[in-house]
């Protein structure tokens, strides 16, 4: 097997060396040439039955667009990924491809799989850059209004295809600056901030109205919205609510959410401070907790920001770190440490209330638990100190209830994420729909996307049909 | 953009006040309430507490002190100008009750704060005392307006220059001392919200303080403006601002607030020696 994958081995995309990267915010893969996309094409087997697609949460035409790229043909190629997915650019370089699409290519059996996501990237970058920039068809205007409340990937979704269908479309955004977490949680070098951007002028190009700093539920409620005049809403507001885990000692200065310390660093720039206004706690010895794709990316900003050394401490093995394999790989090429099968108990400070240090414990791990993980159990006795002037608490989020709170109309689950039909994206109050991470709680760009499209479609169903 | 239509200078050029249009903002703010802005692309997001705000003509007033880079940079906008961003209205709007007598305590900018919440506690018909305070006379703001939102208004600085010589906390406790006070409000400084809910304890009178911790976005989603109320975690942003004082922790909040000190002394200073080469 190993043979094989030797003969018939995937394009490497290019990378900025790790010494040098771990000290800058530029992007990391630095993106294939047009041969090195056509030679990785070549490596599809153009299935009948392509079980990549099966993986994809959107159903991208996966064979169909690598083989417009074998021909040459990128227009081509970018216009059929759009039309099921209208962010290739984020995705190709966001998704976990390992567990989706690529996880299921056939050559990835024998050897690496099709470089689908490096391909689907390569194809938008090139449309960026060489594209005529012309705005696909709209339909006539139908004269109905939508307002969508969040500019993350499900609301940006939602607003272009809406626009498209003919219907006047509105975002409204809490912050200063539209993206959701593409600009202000995923940082500059895996994400590079331009890409966002063009992506919601592309939106504007074609007639979706934004507005930032409205935030639903304060500003403006929902049934104020209705008012207003609008006929439907769709609610895609994420799940910005920042997780602690309850340790003595955690409100000691130096221990931040990351959402704070990834707020400051992308949407604030804060990594140019003093240059803008917003700083941001430089650390020496930083501690990362958790193993998703946040933490990766909080430690690997902090290294960028300077740190001697960054742990990410995680109390369960590597196996079941959840962040994107890539995002591994390159954290630990640039330096950071992963201490696995450690859980922290207690943070500890100075007579100054900043941090000093964490107490951890070892652990091991045990029975299955409901998931199907095995289990972390501490290792008695097992307790040690680990030194740190900067902690980055990445445990998760949950739902905000900001706007939740003031829709008592709108149906929740236990844990406060809005109750949809599926499908569909109907919530229980008449004329919204919601979707991506208040609906499914913390997720990944490309559900948060799918979602937004069911829902579009369904709310043109509505506005054309009825409820 | 949000424009500055009226612009004073309060305290000797040390406390200034904007009146901005934010129509969509006055239609909805409630006393208690606060917004962010922010003044250029790379600028920083300030909270700041609404004073007044005009729903006719859509517009809101903040006073703020001059303390460091950001607020020095708000200073330089005149009438005409811009904020590029405002945020609001944020946090929970003040719980008003008609309780009979109720004292209201403001030292510095917190007076600011404060003007609003003793406007409308009067206006629903309770006996409002109002004791202010400052540094020196010169440093005092908005005496008059205090004047007309209470029923009687006690102004003390620290160096005797008018009023009463000494702290807000003494002519306070000559107040609780009459008795039958229902509550105290208190807003300003943290160690002097700290000292007034130390003496209102003992005379057992319930009293709101309005907490300014280090904040983010305003909304929720940072949980960098955390303070410790009756040992929980509280995000002031959303849960507050205004809490009830028995249960704060000063101490936590004083080193919360110092977390960037030296960054933004340095950031200030830089700032200000270049600002004054040109
Ligand atoms: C640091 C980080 C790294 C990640 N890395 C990956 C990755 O590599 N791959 C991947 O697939 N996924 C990743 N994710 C997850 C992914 O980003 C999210 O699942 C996705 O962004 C969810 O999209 P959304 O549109 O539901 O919400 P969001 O992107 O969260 O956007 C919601 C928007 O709504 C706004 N909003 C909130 N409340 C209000 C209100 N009341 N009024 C108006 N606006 C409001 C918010 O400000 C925000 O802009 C990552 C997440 C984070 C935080
Ligand atoms: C809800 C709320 C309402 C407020 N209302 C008023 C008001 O009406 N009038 C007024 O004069 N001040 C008010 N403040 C305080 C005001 O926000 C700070 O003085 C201001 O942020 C200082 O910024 P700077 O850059 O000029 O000073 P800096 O040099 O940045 O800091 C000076 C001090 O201000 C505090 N501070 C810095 N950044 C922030 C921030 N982003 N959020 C909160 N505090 C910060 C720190 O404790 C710091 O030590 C309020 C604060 C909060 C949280
Ligand atoms: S959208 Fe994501 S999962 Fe689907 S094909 Fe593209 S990279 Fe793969
Ligand atoms: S499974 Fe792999 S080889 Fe087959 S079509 Fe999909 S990408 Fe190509
Ligand atoms: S300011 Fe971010 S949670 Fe309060």
């Amino acid at each position: 097997m190993a043979e094989k994958a030797k003969k018939n081995p995937r394009v490497a995309m290019p990378e900025q060396d790790p010494q040098v990267r771990a000290r800058n915010f530029l992007e990391v893969p630095t993106g294939y040439t047009p041969k090195m996309a056509q030679e990785e094409a070549a490596r599809c087997l153009q299935c009948k039955k392509p079980a990549c697609v099966a993986g994809c949460p959107v159903e991208v035409d996966i064979p169909g667009f690598i083989d417009l790229i074998s021909q040459g043909d990128i227009t081509a190629a970018i216009r059929n990924l759009w039309t099921k997915n209208a962010l290739p650019a984020v995705c190709g370089r966001v998704c976990p491809q390992e567990i989706q699409c690529e996880g299921k290519c056939i050559v990835g059996k024998k050897g690496e799989p099709v470089a689908i996501g490096n391909l689907e990237r390569f194809c938008a970058d090139y449309e960026r850059e060489n594209g005529t920039g012309e705005l696909p068809p709209k339909a006539e205007a139908t004269g109905k209004k939508v307002a969508v409340v969040g500019s993350g990937p499900s609301g940006l979704t939602v607003a272009g295809d809406l626009i498209l269908k003919g219907h006047d479309v509105t975002i409204l955004e809490a912050f200063h600056k539209p993206g959701g977490v593409l600009v202000y949680g995923i940082p500059e070098f895996r994400l590079p901030k331009d890409i966002v951007a063009q992506e919601v002028n592309f939106l504007e190009r074609l007639g979706v109205k934004l507005e930032c700093n409205a935030v639903v539920g304060r500003t403006v409620s929902l049934d104020e919205l209705f008012e207003e005049g609008y006929d439907a809403i769709y609610v895609g507001v994420g799940a910005g609510l920042p997780r602690f885990m309850n340790l003595p000692g955690e409100n000691l200065v130096g221990i931040l959410s990351a959402n704070e310390y990834l707020t400051r660093a992308n949407l604030m720039k804060a990594y140019k401070f003093p240059e803008v206004d917003t700083p941001i706690p430089m650390g020496k010895n930083v501690v990362v907790l958790g193993a998703g794709n946040v933490a990766m990316d909080a430690a690997r900003t902090a290294m960028r920001l300077g740190a001697e050394n960054v742990r990410v401490v995680y109390r369960r093995s590597r196996e079941e770190m959840p962040a994107r394999q890539a995002e591994i790989h390159h954290a630990e090429e640039e330096g950071i440490e992963m201490y696995l099968l450690t859980n922290p108990t207690q943070y500890l400070g100075n007579e100054k209330g900043r941090l000093t240090g964490m107490e951890c414990l070892k652990m091991e791990l045990g029975e299955p638990d409901d998931s199907g993980r095995r289990r972390p159990v501490p290792i008695e006795g097992s307790e040690f100190h680990l030194e740190c002037d900067l902690c980055i608490v990445a445990v998760g989020s949950g739902a905000n209830p900001l706007l939740t709170s003031e829709t008592p109309d709108m149906k929740l689950n236990q844990w406060g994420y809005v109750m949809t039909e599926e499908h569909s994206g109907k919530t229980t109050k008449k004329g919204v729909w919601a979707g991506g991470d208040i609906v499914t709680g913390a997720a990944t760009v490309i559900l948060a996307m799918g979602a937004g499209r069911e829902a579009a479609n369904s709310i043109h169903d509505y506005l054309t049909l009825g409820w | 953009m949000f424009k500055i239509v009226r612009r004073e200078e309060m305290a000797e050029g040390t406390v200034i006040l904007n009146e901005i249009e934010a129509p969509a903002i006055a239609k909805k703010a409630l006393p208690g309430q606060f917004v962010i802005l922010k003044a250029g692309e790379d600028g920083e997001r300030i909270p700041l507490t609404m004073a007044y705000t005009d729903k006719d003509n859509g517009t809101i007033t903040i006073i703020y002190m001059v303390v460091g880079k950001s607020t020095e940079l708000f200073k330089e906008l005149q009438v005409g100008d811009s904020f590029t961003d405002v945020i609001g209205p944020l946090g929970k709007a003040t719980h008003l009750e008609k309780l009979g007598k109720v004292i209201c305590v403001g030292g510095g900018t917190g007076v600011a704060v404060l003007h609003p919440i003793t406007r409308a506690m009067k206006e629903i018909g309770n006996d409002v005392t109002c004791i202010i305070g400052a540094r020196t006379k010169d440093l005092l703001i908005l005496e008059e307006q205090m004047t007309e939102a209470s029923h009687d208004l006690r102004v003390c600085t620290d160096d005797g220059s008018y009023g009463h010589h000494g702290f807000v906390t003494d002519v306070m406790k000559e107040v609780l001392e009459q008795g039958d006070v229902k509550q105290v409000v208190a807003i300003g400084p943290v160690p002097m919200m700290k000292a007034v809910s130390n003496i209102t304890k003992e005379f057992n009178v319930p009293t709101l303080v309005s907490l300014n911790p280090i904040m983010v976005d305003g909304t929720g989603m940072c949980g960098g403006c955390r303070v410790s109320v009756a040992g929980e975690t509280k995000f002031a942003c959303v849960d507050g601002p205004e809490f009830d004082g028995h249960q704060v922790d000063y101490d936590e909040l004083m080193l919360r607030l110092q977390a960037y000190l030296e960054d933004e002394k340095k950031c200030h200073n830089d700032y200000c020696t270049i600002r004054d080469a040109q």
